[in-house]
């Protein structure tokens, strides 16, 4: 028989907060982080608001550890401060004999931030306006003077899964994945999946990202991904509803703590989930569109519920990756209702995007400790914003209010851009 | 349940020493050495001034014609992928999607695209400075240069392409390779630098051996031979600064002379494969992927000591998972880019997991040819172990005259033919503390 995967211990830094209780209650609520952005000057910007971590202070998560990670970005503080919390809270911290060589991360977390104001500088003044070209030798003379080697090394994405193992310690296997919007998600599948193995006994997992700086809004601005919805930001963000117009942009950090059935339990942890099955597919069709069948979320999907030894009536719960785009949210909800349609066509789904936005690479983490807690308390958060029903998305969405069912088993959805779908179930412990 | 066994069937690699399987292993046997003055753009006031650059290609000409339009928004490090699919595939024998459509193979498909995933390492991609520098150029004061960010989200960005951020996506090297070849099986992208292509062989690995996939097609790709690129690890003081009048002996990995490695574009895609799916198409092989592991440093990231154990760690997890005993290596290909206390750190812990064989067991480093490509380099030193097993010779050390006897280990300096029945590769990040070992054996049926 396989080994078994459980959760025991949650951490997260979400733009409603990081205290585990009060975000997840102000999920319940329907609360939304959505604000103008402060980060920078997005005022003249196609869209002028996000949702942003407040007041994030990196030193008051690691005390005397901040040294060594001082010059983390806000990506791998984000990350750094929800592992420290995922780890207090499966008390890990106290536990003498934990084996470190069998104990290793997995994250799906995104490049640090580009040293935007620095960087401006050497390029703007490089170019030549005469030749219509950038001059390398003056580029070179200026990005010496103006750019910090810490700056630029923490752009690399392992650098957050770097800082996690020298955090605690740990020597075992030590990843990053960034599948875009889909990176967290697939970090806890692959991570579940090198446990079932043996390959450790107990692994970091998650992601972090922050995408609102200039380049990032900028990206997407192009894209015409995000909602333009700039004299209502609270609202701006409502999947599934007919006036969707993009999703929002959101920052943070989800870390679980996964660990092998048998190791947790010599230990007295506490096990708040089973990770109980992981999808992962490719769309294989374009870079800038899902395919319009829907065929990779429902490949993943299926591929999930195989994995978990579940069939769709099982699943009470689904998390929806519900961006607020036109199209996903509709080819969304055409796989969904071609997965459950016979068994369970009235499965509720929601988004909690609607209230925390896109965390991207970090998405799928902050998902799925919802889903823990939806099994733990027997509630499901809303999708907010939801006021006008499109013909083309009509599954239950849990509209505006929370639901208070029980859950046994939750779903959780995330595809990333160019076409890497996964998902992952988890149900309640059970002996 | 034992595990499924997996081979490699196929092997594509587009680097400094060519592009095809075939023309590099044979560089590599001659010895020849391809790190060069830049030519990508003027190094002249960059500290390091060399590179390994590949030769001019087309990357249309390794897509189908439907897909032409779609090479546009390929970054460098993406049309390094799409060229080492298109050589993994068609040295597979596979028949893909694209090689259908270009009518080099005929229809149905194998692999099943639903049973066909992908595990392909990504670096930074490094924007386009021409590109993103004019664009931010028109949102700055003409005199005092001084960039305006309400000039920028009010007109400036208009100057990039709608599809600007997806040219710099890490996903899309795997994303643009399985729409190409339709792998529609479990995908992934490891961004954890220079170890991202033994991490992703070694998970496609663990797809297969879970019957996630048949067919995996991994490894990695990437481009630094580009200002940004190049100043990134300028600027970190990884480079040899001391031979832009002498290029090809730029970096020298192993030797008491060594100081420092040198930017490359490159890399490299392999075939995985189930075994019983690759003997029901007679496939050759390669070699067994035998064995796989992965380790972390979480000590300071350029401590030789600190090295030396997640090398050791990460060795020998994978000779563990592979079932072999150190008196069964043959050969080591090692990381080794040329800096003094990643060799010296990699080669004491090459010796500790070898124990008493670490004076016999030759040791192969091939950065001294082409430099360090980064996310693709894992997978072109995995190649390389796959083509000693299978040609039974084994390439030089170039570059290391004077081997460093702070490196306990026997670096081979000839090129010679040798039976290698078991191989060992391992590759790691130069910051961030990532390890990865690989384990491939002689396939014997």
């Amino acid at each position: 028989m396989r080994r078994r995967v459980v959760i025991t211990g949650m951490g997260w830094v979400t733009p409603l907060g990081w205290d585990l209780e009060t975000v997840w209650q102000g999920l319940l609520s329907g609360a939304c982080a959505i604000r103008p952005t402060e980060l920078f000057d997005a005022g003249t910007f196609p869209t002028t608001f996000s949702a942003q971590v407040k007041d994030f202070d990196l030193r008051s998560f690691l005390g005397g550890d901040y040294d060594r990670h001082c010059c983390a970005s806000r990506n791998s503080g984000f990350g750094l401060a929800a592992a420290k919390m995922a780890w207090t809270h499966a008390g890990l911290a106290n536990c003498a004999d934990l084996d470190k060589t069998r104990t290793g991360v997995y994250l799906g977390c995104g490049e640090g931030p580009i040293d935007f104001d620095n960087f401006v500088v050497t390029a703007t003044g490089a170019w030549s306006p005469e030749q219509n070209d950038l001059d390398t030798q003056k580029w070179a003379q200026l990005a010496y003077q103006r750019l910090a080697p810490t700056h630029e090394m923490e752009q690399d994405p392992n650098m957050a899964s770097g800082r996690i193992a020298a955090l605690f310690g740990l020597e075992g296997p030590c990843f990053n994945t960034l599948t875009a919007c889909a990176a967290s998600t697939q970090a806890i599948g692959e991570a579940t999946c090198q446990i079932r193995r043996g390959d450790a006994d107990v692994m970091l997992s998650g992601g972090a990202h922050t995408m609102i700086h200039p380049l990032g809004v900028t990206g997407f601005n192009r894209l015409t991904a995000l909602s333009m919805r700039n004299d209502s930001p609270e609202t701006a963000s409502r999947p599934f509803d007919r006036t969707r117009d993009g999703f929002v942009l959101g920052e943070g950090a989800g870390l679980v703590v996964l660990e092998e059935l048998e190791h947790a339990k010599r230990r007295g942890a506490k096990i708040l989930a089973e990770v109980a099955g992981y999808g992962s597919t490719a769309d294989a069709f374009r870079i800038t569109d899902i395919h319009e069948d829907g065929r990779g979320g429902i490949a993943a999907m299926r591929g999930a519920l195989f994995d978990a030894g579940l069939t769709p009536k099982d699943v009470d719960y689904v998390n929806a990756h519900g961006t607020g785009t036109q199209e996903n949210d509709k080819i969304e909800t055409l796989a969904i209702r071609q997965v459950f349609k016979e068994e369970k066509p009235g499965v509720p789904v929601s988004s909690i995007k609607s209230m925390l936005g896109h965390l991207i690479a970090a998405a799928g983490a902050v998902e799925l400790i919802t889903c823990v807690l939806a099994i733990r308390d027997g509630a499901m958060p809303p999708t907010i914003n939801y006021s006008q029903p499109d013909p083309n998305c009509d599954l239950d969405y849990v509209p505006n209010e929370c639901r208070r069912l029980p859950v046994k088993v939750a779903l959780s959805n995330s595809f990333g851009f160019g076409g890497q779908n996964n998902t992952i179930i988890v149900r309640e412990f059970g002996k | 349940m034992a595990d499924r066994r997996v081979v490699i069937t196929g092997i594509g690699l587009a680097c400094p020493l060519g592009i095809g399987a075939q023309g590099v292993w044979d560089a590599l046997l001659e010895g020849r050495r391809a790190v060069r003055r830049i030519e990508a753009f003027d190094p002249s006031t960059f500290d390091s001034q060399v590179g390994g650059e590949i030769e001019p290609f087309k990357v249309a000409n390794y897509v189908p014609k439907s897909y032409r339009k779609s090479t546009k928004v390929m970054a460098r490090d993406i049309e390094i992928a799409v060229v080492a699919a298109y050589e993994a595939a068609k040295d597979a024998g596979l028949r893909t999607k694209c090689l259908i459509e270009r009518g080099e193979a005929e229809a149905p498909a194998v692999p099943e695209p639903a049973r066909f995933g992908a595990n392909i390492g990504a670096g930074l991609i490094c924007a386009d400075l021409k590109e993103l520098s004019g664009a931010l150029y028109t949102a700055a004061d003409p005199e005092t240069r001084e960039f305006s960010m309400r000039k920028w989200g009010s007109e400036g960005m208009t100057n990039l392409t709608p599809l600007w951020l997806l040219k710099f996506l890490p996903n899309m090297l795997a994303c643009h390779v399985t729409i190409v070849h339709d792998a529609q099986a479990a995908s992934n992208t490891i961004t954890c630098g220079d170890a991202s292509g033994h991490l992703a062989i070694g998970e496609a690995q663990r797809t297969i051996q879970r019957a996630a996939a048949e067919v995996c097609i991994c490894g990695g790709a990437e481009s630094k031979t580009n200002p940004m690129g190049l100043m990134r690890q300028s600027l970190l003081k990884r480079l040899a600064t001391n031979c832009n009048d002498k290029p090809q002996e730029a970096c020298k990995p192993f030797d008491v002379c060594r100081s420092g490695t040198v930017i490359a574009e490159g890399g490299g895609l392999l075939i995985l494969e189930d075994l019983d799916h690759a003997r029901g198409r007679e496939a050759k092989v390669y070699a067994e992927l035998a064995g796989f592991g992965a380790s972390s440093n979480p000590n300071q990231w350029d401590d030789p000591k600190a090295i030396g154990r997640a090398v050791q760690l990460s060795i020998q997890r994978a000779l563990a998972d592979a079932g072999v005993g150190t008196g069964e290596v043959d050969l080591v290909v090692a990381f080794a880019p040329g800096t003094t206390h990643h060799d010296q750190g990699e080669a004491m812990g090459i010796a500790a997991a070898l124990g008493d064989r670490s004076k016999q067991v030759p040791v192969v480093a091939i950065k001294g040819a082409m430099g360090l490509a980064g996310a693709g380099a894992g997978a072109i030193e995995t190649a390389v172990a796959a083509m000693a097993i299978r040609t039974g010779q084994i390439p030089a050390t170039v570059n290391c005259n004077e081997p460093d006897p702070q490196c306990p280990i026997n670096v081979n300096r000839r090129a010679e033919q040798r039976d290698v029945k078991v191989a060992v590769t391992v590759g790691y990040a130069l910051g961030g503390g990532q390890y990865g070992a690989l384990v491939l054996k002689k396939f014997a049926g």
